[in-house]
């Protein structure tokens, strides 16, 4: 497997053996930005694309989300008017299980190459290490984006075919929703680019400790902790806060449907906290990429 | 080649310790040794007890004494509920018709009806009178005879009462429920009420003809005085619906009234001559106490109606009060940081192929596994402990200061919950080295056993998620462990949500626990089968 990748990796116009002290003799400077953007893409990806886990944790991604979430669609009722319930955020709640594997992937891509020491070979082949980390991100965007899609649709089109039999009614006040709807389709997406900014979260925060533990603990622990801790947190100034500004309970903004006047973010808003989040966890990392020693 | 014999090399070192202890020491070298792993470790403590100071300061109470005035905040907010004898906190408020009784006696009555009102779509205000209720009782609207130490809150007592929909039941000091005669008391059926007071010794009897009476239980009142309230009374707790939404629950409803109708009432014993009965609203009137149909007796000859609002039973709930084991909230974190360190201590020896010389150094697999369980596990047992022992006290100590108050709980029940605490941190330090030999990966392990234990809890407690499909979860995975510290207790005489969002796990206390055990147990012996059919 890592033969493969390596010569993936080193499939480029440059000798390997040759040390490379400086960016001027680099490949992405002599033929600028764009050339040297389409060959570390290109590289990336080959990495991403041929490494075995791969296909498995993007189908895990897109299975297990469907799964929760259809089984969470399965199991609500509505049994009377205004019970309250959100039959979006009900039916996507199976992003709250794949971010995790999303993170994984995210992890993995970063970690995995400092691990088997091929970090080594990226930076000698390409020594503008922002730009390796641009083309990661991409590739991983790419493929969270095509897993999450797929999900979140399945996951919906369950949900708007299964709830009507389950209280959810025009009585109850559930009037049948559709996956065009415009709240529902933005529901939808946003839910798909979150996936895809929690992907970039792991991302960074893999480049900022690099080892595959360590990144995954940190971001789960980011993200899981907020809930459990807002859960008993009285004082309604702290709750708030935490609402609005921890990367989960902000970033599912998204999801919500129903009653967003007395949300404590709007749905947005919430994505853009989580934005936030993901671009400073990127930065903190390719700054720490850049003044490292690899 | 000569033939010469050549003697092979003998280490003058003696036989190779293929001891136990000398694994143990050897798996006990490797954490020690390892910087990070300590300072994983440490965080395990660190970030459970921060989360807990962060909570506690977060959960400052706010209150303002009228519409008006200033927002209080901290201890001036801090609200204690009566406690009952044994130092339950407890709701007691109900109306009374009552004469005191000196020495031994008994009072009988007959219910002939109970009857309700209650606020359907809980807009009906505090002493707003009782336009715009309902008819109808609640399961547990009360009416029937109490003999009480006196008539402030809390007090001991003993009763006999009809119910809504729970039929007979004697009740005595707030958290005991017994069981008599089933059905509602109607004219037709009308359902015999009699308590005898002996020393401090309390019988409860029923009988649907007053002919043919049923011992329902006999109850000891340590200390009574020799003069004790009795007489008859109502009561009726809130009308409660919680919808669950949007990660939380909302509760709507409002105060509802009871109205018992009694005949054929017999003193006998140490009764006063005169038989005069006064009417009390204990606890200063209940929730729908005013207006013109409002709390009071009226008597016809020896026929009485009483009417009356609240309840007489414990109320040692997250309404009354903050349960000790809120403090723990940070030992998801300390969870997290104790899982990277409990996957690396595996995965590490896979990754840098540290795990051949393990083995070749033990070549009985199962032992080396062993060794490996057993230091991760106490290592995991004793942080989760000194987390959690730092964590309570501390956590509960703020909480006060800002103003909540604790639901008083047993040295012994809080033993329990550190104790317990720690068992979790052990068990998941297992978890994690079982899943890391079966997966052998960092991230996969890492990712496997958060999502088991911590996502878990966060669908049971803080999601959309239907109620029913929570209570399976906090059975059946390995979140039922949670279970051993709550310190609430259900209780079937009390109407509430009892939810694991509620902090109410459906498992016992060590039941849930066991749930962890079982999965620690079953990837443990999963991982030993396959560390010896797998190359390592």
């Amino acid at each position: 497997m890592n033969r493969t990748v390596e010569q993936a990796a080193t499939a480029e116009p440059l000798n390997p053996v040759v040390p490379v002290p400086s960016a001027q003799t680099g490949p992405g400077t002599r033929g600028g930005w764009a050339e040297g953007w389409s060959e570390a893409l290109h590289a990336e990806w080959t990495k991403l694309r041929t490494l075995p886990g791969t296909f498995w944790l993007v189908a895990a991604i897109a299975a297990l989300t469907f799964a929760v979430g259809a089984a969470a669609s399965g199991t609500a009722t509505c049994p009377t008017a205004d019970c309250g319930q959100d039959p979006a955020k009900i039916a996507l709640t199976g992003v709250d299980l794949g971010q995790a594997v999303v993170a994984i992937l995210a992890v993995l891509m970063v970690s995995g190459e400092y691990s088997t020491g091929m970090i080594h070979i990226t930076f000698a082949a390409m020594p503008r290490r922002t730009l390796v980390l641009a083309a990661k991100a991409a590739s991983l965007t790419g493929l969270t984006l095509v897993a999450g899609a797929i999900a979140v649709c399945g996951s919906v089109l369950t949900a708007t075919s299964i709830m009507p039999g389950r209280g959810f009614t025009t009585a109850h006040g559930y009037p049948p929703s559709t996956f065009t709807d415009a709240t529902m389709l933005r529901a939808a997406s946003g839910s798909v680019l979150y996936l895809a900014l929690i992907g970039l979260l792991s991302l960074g925060v893999a480049t900022l400790v690099r080892d595959s533990a360590a990144g995954v603990g940190i971001t789960l622990g980011l993200l899981y902790l907020s809930p459990i801790v807002a859960g008993v947190v009285t004082d309604p100034t702290w709750h708030n806060r935490i609402e609005r500004y921890s990367p989960m309970n902000a970033g599912t903004a998204i999801e919500a449907t129903r009653d967003l006047a007395s949300m404590p973010i709007g749905p947005w808003e919430g994505l853009g906290v989580l934005a936030v989040w993901t671009a400073v966890a990127l930065l903190t990392g390719g700054i720490a990429l850049h003044m490292r020693d690899a | 080649m000569s033939a010469t014999e050549i003697t092979p090399y003998r280490s003058q070192a003696g036989p190779r310790p293929d001891g136990f202890a000398h694994l143990l020491r050897a798996e006990l070298t490797k954490i020690r040794t390892v910087r990070g792993w300590i300072i994983g470790l440490i965080l395990t403590v660190l970030l459970t007890a921060g989360l807990a100071v962060l909570t506690a300061v977060g959960g400052q109470m706010l209150c303002s004494n009228s519409p008006t005035g200033p927002t209080l905040s901290g201890a001036a907010c801090r609200k204690v509920p009566p406690l009952g004898p044994d130092g339950t906190p407890v709701s007691d408020s109900y109306y009374l018709a009552h004469q005191s009784l000196t020495g031994d006696g008994s009072i009988t009555v007959r219910v002939t009806s109970l009857t309700g009102l209650y606020t359907a779509n809980g807009t009906a205000q505090m002493g707003a009178g009782t336009s715009g209720m309902t008819s109808g009782t609640q399961p547990w609207s009360k009416a029937g005879i109490i003999l009480t130490q006196n008539t402030t809150q809390g007090s001991p007592y003993a009763a006999m009462m009809t119910t809504g929909s729970n039929g007979v039941r004697m009740q005595y000091n707030y958290t005991h429920d017994l069981a008599g005669e089933p059905g509602t008391a109607t004219a037709s059926a009308p359902k015999w009420l009699r308590l005898t007071r002996s020393g401090d010794t309390v019988t409860g009897y029923d009988s649907t003809d007053g002919v043919h009476w049923t011992q329902v239980g006999s109850v000891t009142l340590p200390g009574l005085p020799a003069t004790v309230q009795a007489g008859m009374f109502a009561a009726s707790p809130d009308y409660s619906v919680t919808s669950k939404s949007l990660g939380g629950g909302t509760t709507g409803g409002g105060p509802t009234q009871a109205t018992g109708t009694f005949d054929n009432t017999s003193l006998q014993g140490g009764w006063p001559a005169s038989g005069t009965w006064t009417g009390t609203a204990i606890g200063g009137g209940g929730p729908a106490g005013n207006g013109p149909q409002g709390e009071q007796f009226t008597q016809s000859g020896g026929a009485f109606t009483v009417t009356g609002s609240g309840d007489i039973a414990p109320a040692a709930d997250k309404q009354a009060g903050q349960p000790v084991e809120q403090s723990l909230v940070g030992d998801f974190a300390g969870l997290i940081a104790l899982i990277v360190v409990a996957a690396l201590f595996i995965t590490t020896e896979y990754r840098r192929g540290l795990i051949r010389l393990t083995l070749a150094a033990s070549p009985r697999r199962g032992r080396a596994l062993a060794a490996k369980a057993l230091v991760i596990g106490a290592v995991g047992f004793v942080a989760g402990l000194i987390a959690a022992a730092i964590s309570l006290p501390l956590g509960n100590h703020l909480a006060y200061n800002h103003g909540a108050y604790l639901l008083p709980t047993s040295t012994l029940t809080e033993a329990r919950v550190i104790v317990g605490t720690a068992g979790i941190f052990a068990l998941v330090a297992v978890l994690a080295l079982a899943v890391g030999v079966l997966l052998r990966r960092s991230a996969a392990t890492v990712t496997t056993v958060i999502v088991g234990i911590v996502l878990t809890y966060i669908l049971s407690v803080a999601s959309v998620l239907p109620d029913s499909v929570a209570e399976w979860l906090t059975r059946l995975t390995p979140a039922a462990a949670f279970a051993v510290q709550q310190t609430m207790t259900a209780y079937p005489q009390v109407t509430a949500s009892y939810t694991p969002a509620t902090g109410y796990f459906p498992l016992a206390p060590w039941a849930g626990f066991a749930v962890l055990c079982a999965y620690a147990a079953f990837a443990l012996a999963l991982a030993a089968r396959q560390l010896h059919r797998r190359d390592a």
